[in-house]
């Protein structure tokens, strides 16, 4: 390491407001070529904000930004990258309809005439270089989360960016790609290039990173080599105060079954088979864990069941009552709380107020309405006592839903589901992009539901989340349930194992 | 070196609501300038007689009323639609198939006793606009067919089937212009005030204002509504049934559209003649537009544009500058209202570098 340098990068007493909020305040960054330096924190730390501003994707409202020893004033991205800064975020900006090489060379080349042969020479040569395989001819449709990330960091290259920023790379990748990640940041920073890691993920960060900076609530708290730190301490300098150890979770006896699915099949949207022949009973206090790497047909089964998908073949039963597919009026009647993994989308209307989201399902039942017309006053207090109950953060019932944190909007969402006590609850990634303190919230409040007496199906690519919650965990494999073990004896190879398909 | 930004602006405060349409207009006569100075008015001698046209006289005041019933009508119609995302650009053909419904029934029912012929003449027209707009609904529901493209085309569909029917069954015996035979008494809407045009169909459409406010605000429908055309997605999950949400908004906003028609036809032509409406149908999309989709915006909306389209013939005969500047002006004040929206939500910022 060459710490004792001049820095590559540095960012002196950054700060940024948008509104009322200030994202950052008085940061200073510095990023030394040949490591690999990784940004911690829970969301909303400002993490991202910061390198936005690094990217020229933001501008700063004070502060300074040095660039290889030189003042940068970076207005836009394109600015950034001529400096050699590029930056890849969790969502893509690849063209899907595109080939590998198209999208690479896409705004690279400064020439009227694109030269293919040279780029696709100068691309095959990236590719050797560090490890990057792909198909420069494949459309970018046809690859792999995890492929089309290889696209953006061999766009990256292209470009001549030896200052590389990643957002949370890992979320969208299964366990082996992330092996394969590493080694690719590694030879990297091996070349003398810099990375910035930005993660809330405590073990990767532990793994991959030189160096660790930690923000909390816009501001740097911490900063220390990775080898003189480890993951309790990170994990308290994040959240600024002592985790809960474990989960208390009461021991129940799973009552009666709540949710029976049998031989259910169903196809995903570009009509290939996603569900096949799946098994599954949900009992009454229990948690159920369904863990797998997404687009094993966790999104289509949470839609069968929330009766946005019809299902071409099996039948679900809820509380010994057939299911009716295709209707989310039926799903809701069966006595069912509905968490979507997609909140945004699908689970909220982000453009009307907390109110109005909160009384979606109830908002024709005799207590809210009578002959069609609002009882304003009873969904006043209806929609009060769920802000209060769940501690809802809000300017009001009345401000608007997008005003929210991500943590609130989950809150929302949980008070409008839980509100009927429903005896079954099917909760698709519910702390996905949550911060630690949210995620608690979350946790606890399913464990109560547990313990009210409801069934859960929890859903989710986090397997800490899965270990903590789960009385029993199934695996998602291809559609199919690959095996089940009791929670409190599953090994994580086990689970690991059957997760990438391996029966053993 | 100078750089614009676009960006965020704080929330306007209540006021903003008033103050920014009021602004709007001014902006708007005051660029409206331009093409009167070009077309050679004199300036204040042309707005004078613009508003005078339209305000001073006992008589153009009340016309100004009669101008502003259909616009409001369509322009709640469209407004209506609108907030549920369901793309009306067809009020002017629901408007047609009102005024056709009403010539049937008001040409054909003089053996019915007279209390029930005005009733039914209404009724009927608002379901003729009704139906007319529940095919594009229910072609966009069931068959995921456009709505923008279906209603526009649906328009033009309406006018030949109402000039076969003018050259056809229709025609008034005897003649050879395409016009129907006027329609009984009993089917004409009454005078409220005399020496002047000022009919129940003006009513009619105030009263519709008070209706869509309280459906928007009071009633589980217009929950629904909104909800759909917030996210459809969203509202679905939710268990709202969004095709029907869908059709029964088309066919209010359908039959606000032929309410219009009945007004234009019982109240001031009393036979259907080709051009009965002069593109109320599409005025109604500005004037919705121009009225933020609110119904008391929608009612300040119509009753400029017909301060203007009246004002504008009194301005004419006086100056000289043609009545096409009453649509100059029309068009100038949406643009002007929308950029002012935009900058409710968005601020420019200067940056020097």
């Amino acid at each position: 390491m060459e710490n004792n340098d001049q820095p590559v990068v540095k960012m002196a007493s950054v700060t940024k407001r948008f509104l009322d909020v200030t994202a950052n305040k008085d940061v200073s960054f510095s990023l030394y070529s040949g490591e690999i330096c990784a940004l911690l924190g829970e969301n909303g730390a400002g993490k991202t904000t910061l390198m936005n501003i690094l990217f020229g994707y933001y501008t700063c409202d004070e502060g300074a930004i040095f660039i290889k020893g030189k003042r940068a004033d970076l207005s836009s991205p394109k600015d950034a990258i001529s400096r050699g800064v590029g930056m890849i975020h969790q969502h893509f900006a690849l063209v899907p309809s595109q080939t590998v090489l198209e999208n690479i060379i896409v705004g690279a080349d400064p020439g009227l005439f694109l030269n293919l042969k040279s780029a696709r020479r100068q691309l095959l040569e990236l590719q050797v270089r560090f490890g990057l395989k792909i198909d420069p001819e494949a459309k970018v449709w046809t690859l792999s989360v995890g492929e089309q990330q290889k696209v953006e960091i061999l766009k990256a290259l292209y470009r001549d960016v030896d200052i590389l920023i990643m957002d949370e790379p890992t979320a969208v990748l299964a366990p082996a790609e992330t092996a394969e990640l590493f080694n690719t940041l590694r030879s990297l920073v091996k070349e003398g290039r810099s990375v910035v890691f930005i993660s809330h993920k405590l073990n990767e960060v532990m793994d991959i990173s030189d160096r660790i900076v930690v923000l909390r609530s816009g501001q740097v708290v911490a900063e220390c080599q990775t080898a003189e730190t480890d993951a309790r301490e990170l994990a308290n300098l994040m959240v600024g105060r002592e985790l809960l150890e474990t989960i208390e979770k009461k021991e129940l006896p799973p009552g009666e079954p709540v949710l029976r699915i049998k031989s259910l099949a169903a196809l995903n949207d570009k009509k290939l088979a996603a569900i096949r022949s799946l098994d599954l009973i949900v009992r009454r206090n229990e948690i159920l864990g369904m863990a797998g790497i997404s687009g094993n047909g966790q999104k289509e089964l949470s839609e069968v069941l929330f009766g946005m998908r019809c299902p071409t073949g099996g039948f679900i039963q809820i509380n010994d009552k057939p299911l009716k597919f295709g209707s989310p009026t039926a799903s809701i009647k069966s006595g069912m709380g509905r968490v979507p993994d997609d909140r945004i989308d699908t689970g909220l209307l982000m453009d009307l107020s907390v109110e109005e989201n909160l009384i979606l399902e109830n908002h024709s039942s005799a207590d809210l309405q009578n002959f069609g017309l609002m009882k304003s006053k009873h969904i006043q207090q209806f929609s009060s006592d769920l802000i209060k109950k769940y501690g809802i953060i809000t300017a009001g019932r009345d401000a608007v839903t997008k005003s929210l944190s991500g943590g609130n909007l989950q809150k929302v969402m949980l008070a409008r589901e839980l509100a009927g006590e429903p005896s079954l609850i099917i909760a698709s990634q519910p702390t996905r992009g949550l911060d630690v303190g949210a995620m608690e919230y979350i946790h606890q409040r399913l464990l109560q539901e547990r313990e009210r007496g409801a069934g859960i199906l929890l859903i989710s690519e986090d397997l800490d989340e899965i270990f903590a919650l789960s009385d029993r965990i199934v695996v998602l494999f291809e559609g199919k349930i690959m095996g089940e073990a009791p929670g409190a004896t599953a090994s994580r190879e086990q689970i690991g194992l059957w997760m990438s398909g391996v029966k053993a | 070196m100078i750089r614009f930004r676009i960006i965020k602006r704080e929330p306007l405060p209540g006021w903003a609501r008033i103050v920014i349409p009021i602004a709007a207009i001014l902006v708007t006569l005051i660029l409206s300038a331009i093409p009167i100075l070009l077309a050679g008015g004199h300036l204040w001698k042309s707005y004078f007689y613009l508003f005078h046209g339209a305000l001073g006289t006992r008589y153009n005041l009340l016309e100004t009323f009669v101008k502003a019933s259909p616009l409001l009508l369509t322009g709640l119609a469209v407004a209506f639609a609108f907030r549920a995302k369901f793309w009306n650009i067809g009020a002017e053909g629901q408007l047609l198939a009102g005024a056709l419904t009403a010539t049937v029934f008001g040409v054909h029912m003089g053996s019915f006793p007279s209390v029930l012929v005005l009733p039914t003449v209404i009724i009927a027209g608002f379901l003729a606009g009704g139906i007319w707009a529940s095919i594009p609904a229910l072609l966009k529901t069931k068959l995921k067919v456009d709505d923008v493209v279906s209603t526009l085309l649906l328009n033009y569909v309406m006018i030949h089937i109402m000039g076969a029917l003018l050259f056809g069954p229709l025609q008034q015996p005897g003649s050879s212009w395409p016009r129907s035979s006027a329609i009984i008494d009993a089917a004409c809407y009454p005078i409220l005030v005399a020496r002047s045009r000022f009919h129940m169909g003006i009513i009619i459409a105030f009263a519709a204002v008070l209706v869509i406010w309280f459906i928007n605000k009071k009633t589980t429908f217009g929950y629904r509504s909104k909800a759909v055309g917030t996210n459809i997605r969203a509202a679905h999950f939710g268990g709202i049934n969004t095709t029907s949400v869908i059709l029964w908004t088309a066919i209010i906003s359908g039959g606000l559209a032929g309410l219009a028609g009945v007004g234009e036809l019982c109240a001031l032509q009393y036979r259907l003649i080709m051009d009965i409406s002069p593109g109320y149908g599409y005025s109604g999309i500005v004037i919705a537009m121009l009225g933020n989709l609110h119904p008391v915006g929608v009612l300040f909306s119509s009753l400029f544009f017909s301060v203007i389209i009246v004002g504008a013939q009194t301005m004419s005969r006086m100056t000289g500058v043609p009545t096409y500047i009453a649509e100059v002006i029309q068009g100038m004040a949406l643009m002007v209202m929308l950029i002012f929206l935009l900058f409710t939500e968005y601020k420019i910022r200067l940056i020097r570098k």
